[in-house]
């Protein structure tokens, strides 16, 4: 019958506990969209140490490629491996962080299919929170990739001529340079099904963004078309600007043509990524 | 019990459609609901109904195609931040991260909340031991049992103490035991002046927690009241009696049909006689039992059944339903 029984619930200790939790009379304020961002941020950073396997392939692939093109690339391409060194290290570099920003799309994707999400998205929070402070999170890994390339490298016979400073300020334009490229991947996390078809997708469009590129080999050999698309690729000006800071020769608008892509990127696709977020069925 | 009180949740025409290629399914296809504050609304459905769908578009996640939803007086499309800020949502699907801990989930959404610092881990622990969960609370939710999780679940969703909590099949997959605790758990809320709208498959759910009940069946509702008022809805009663011998029951029979003026059904077994109970409201069953005992039969099971919300569920969802089959309540 649908009489209420809640009176004999009064007595037990378990109906007491849960009334005490359930009666809050000290309600916070919202937080503030820093502080749920960098909540999500701290998230991220859990999930990283609760399943550490997921950094496997931020370190793996960075070594697979650095030895695999030095190696592959360096005796035919530049006469001999250490000079080869010079001109790769930033450009795999640059490789291997980009290939690291597919997990943004793929971990979002995996959120949305685990109903994670609809959580988040019932809270009264700053709407793109859930997305920017997993992206924050994510140059956790950029930067456990760069640390490993870069230490590959100069273990190989890599010398910066730009020093510590030079090396430092690399790292970081590329770091800024993938958040602003991930917003592309969160657009396919949203869009796409299952997590595999969003990894798949990533890859299909970072293929050409790195392989066409100046990443491997000087653009001048290559067939004009080409060439016409290495010179307009952002991904050739970033890394561009990477060997220029990291070999102490770099431009004012090497960096700039990169922070100008950044914001172009960051303009277009995060708010193409928020308006799906909101109507996400 | 439900006098004219302020409304909770209100939603009128609510419209929702999916399209995918040539085939549009139609979710929720003009749904009215209105729920009393302070009270516990049963959405009954079968699968496929439209039970998440629209669930989910009151709780903000989705944006009807048609009609207009408030909850505690907020629009659920021009004030989403307002309704956001005062509900809760238990989704079906379990909304925890399964890579944390329990505590680190709530300590999570106590900051997402606002609370800060030491006060946010207070909340989660508070929370973990109000739901049993303390000595779980530093294990990955994955390793959490079925029930456990439902639990996590719903301290989850009761982090900032909701106003107004949406469960969208809280119990499903669940033993009896940990069901028990979700039902004490809407009880207390309740109690404590929230609002419970929660969707269920189980008539016996709804029938022990919900004050109203919406059946719904290919996103429209298609009956709304109270258990008592669905189930007199779909017709009479009825009272089954065992005689304790079997001599006396044709003469049981005779004085069952005078107090009831029903016709009476002789059971197979020779012990057990039935009648049906009108609902006109004008027949006192209760004086069935003196008349017998006057009468010198010995009754000895007697049960006064109204149908099972089993069968007005299948009377209502036009499926097939056996005779009113025996029911003890
Ligand atoms: N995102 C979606 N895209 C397409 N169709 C959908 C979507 N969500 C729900 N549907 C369809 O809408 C209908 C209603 O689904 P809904 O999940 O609301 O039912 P339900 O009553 O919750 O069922 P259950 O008891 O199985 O949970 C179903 O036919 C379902 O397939
Ligand atoms: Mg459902």
């Amino acid at each position: 019958m649908a009489t209420q029984t809640t009176t004999e619930l009064d007595t037990t200790p378990e109906a007491s506990k849960l009334r005490a939790a359930i009666a809050l009379d000290d309600r916070p304020s919202r937080p503030s969209p820093v502080s749920a961002t960098l909540t999500f941020t701290w998230r991220a950073l859990l999930k990283i140490k609760h399943v550490p396997e997921q950094l496997f392939d931020v370190t793996l692939t960075p070594i697979i490629f650095t030895l695999m093109f030095t190696y592959l690339f360096g005796g035919a391409l530049a006469g001999d491996v250490t000079t080869y060194l010079q001109y790769l290290l930033p450009g795999i570099l640059v490789q291997t962080v980009l290939f690291t920003t597919v997990y943004t799309g793929y971990t979002l994707n995996t959120d949305i299919t685990k109903g994670v999400f609809d959580r988040f998205r019932s809270l009264p929070i700053w709407r793109p929170a859930p997305i920017v402070g997993a992206l924050i999170g994510d140059t956790v890994r950029y930067t456990i990739a760069s640390v490993i390339t870069l230490a590959l490298g100069l273990a190989l016979g890599f010398r910066p001529d730009g020093g510590v400073v030079g090396v430092v300020l690399g790292v970081l334009l590329l770091l800024v340079f993938a958040f602003a490229l991930s917003w592309i991947f969160t657009i396919l996390g949203l869009l796409l099904r299952t997590p595999n078809a969003v990894m798949g997708t990533s890859m299909l469009v970072l293929m050409p963004l790195t392989f066409a590129s100046n990443i491997f080999v000087d653009p001048s050999t290559m067939p004009a078309l080409l060439q016409r698309w290495v010179d307009i690729n952002p991904v050739s000006h970033l890394a561009t600007a990477v060997r220029g800071l990291m070999g102490g020769t770099t431009s004012f608008d090497q960096i700039g043509w990169v922070l100008i892509a950044a914001v172009g990127l960051t303009i277009v696709f995060a708010p193409i990524t928020m308006r799906l977020y909101r109507n996400r069925s | 019990m439900a006098t004219q009180q302020e409304l909770a949740i209100e939603a009128r025409g609510l419209v929702k459609h999916f399209t995918s290629g040539k085939t549009t399914t139609k979710a929720v296809d003009g749904i009215d609901l209105a729920v009393p504050e302070g009270t516990v609304y049963g959405v009954l459905g079968p699968n496929g109904a439209g039970k998440t769908t629209a669930v989910r578009m009151l709780a903000t996640l989705l944006r009807p195609d048609a009609g207009t939803a408030r909850v505690l007086g907020h629009d659920v499309l021009t004030d989403a931040d307002a309704v956001r800020s005062v509900v809760g949502l238990t989704g079906q699907y379990a909304s925890v991260d399964e890579d944390l801990t329990g505590t680190e989930n709530l300590v999570m959404l106590a900051r997402l909340y606002g609370f800060t610092g030491s006060r946010a881990k207070g909340r989660a622990g508070q929370l973990l031991d109000a739901f049993g969960l303390a000595d779980a609370g530093s294990r990955q939710v994955k390793t959490y049992s079925g029930g456990m999780r439902r639990r996590i679940d719903l301290a989850a969703s009761l982090v900032m103490s909701p106003k107004v909590l949406f469960l969208d099949e809280p119990t499903t997959g669940l033993d009896p035991r940990s069901r028990n605790q979700v039902w004490d758990i809407v009880r207390v809320l309740v109690a404590d002046g929230a609002t419970v709208l929660l969707t269920t498959q189980y008539l016996e759910e709804a029938d022990q927690l919900a004050d109203r009940i919406a059946v719904i069946d290919h996103g429209k509702v298609i009956a709304e009241g109270t258990a008592t008022e669905l189930k007199r809805s779909v017709g009479e009663g009825a009272v089954h009696l065992r005689v304790a011998d079997s001599a006396d029951r044709a003469r049981a029979a005779e004085l069952v049909e005078q107090v009831l003026g029903t016709e009476v059904t002789l059971a197979p077994d020779p012990y057990a006689l039935a009648a049906r109970v009108p609902d006109d409201g004008a027949v006192d069953v209760g004086r069935l039992l003196p008349t017998l005992a006057d009468a010198g039969i010995t009754v000895p099971e007697f049960s006064l059944g109204q149908p099972s919300l089993d069968e007005v569920f299948l009377a209502l969802t036009g499926q097939p339903t056996d005779d009113i089959t025996e029911e003890v309540a």
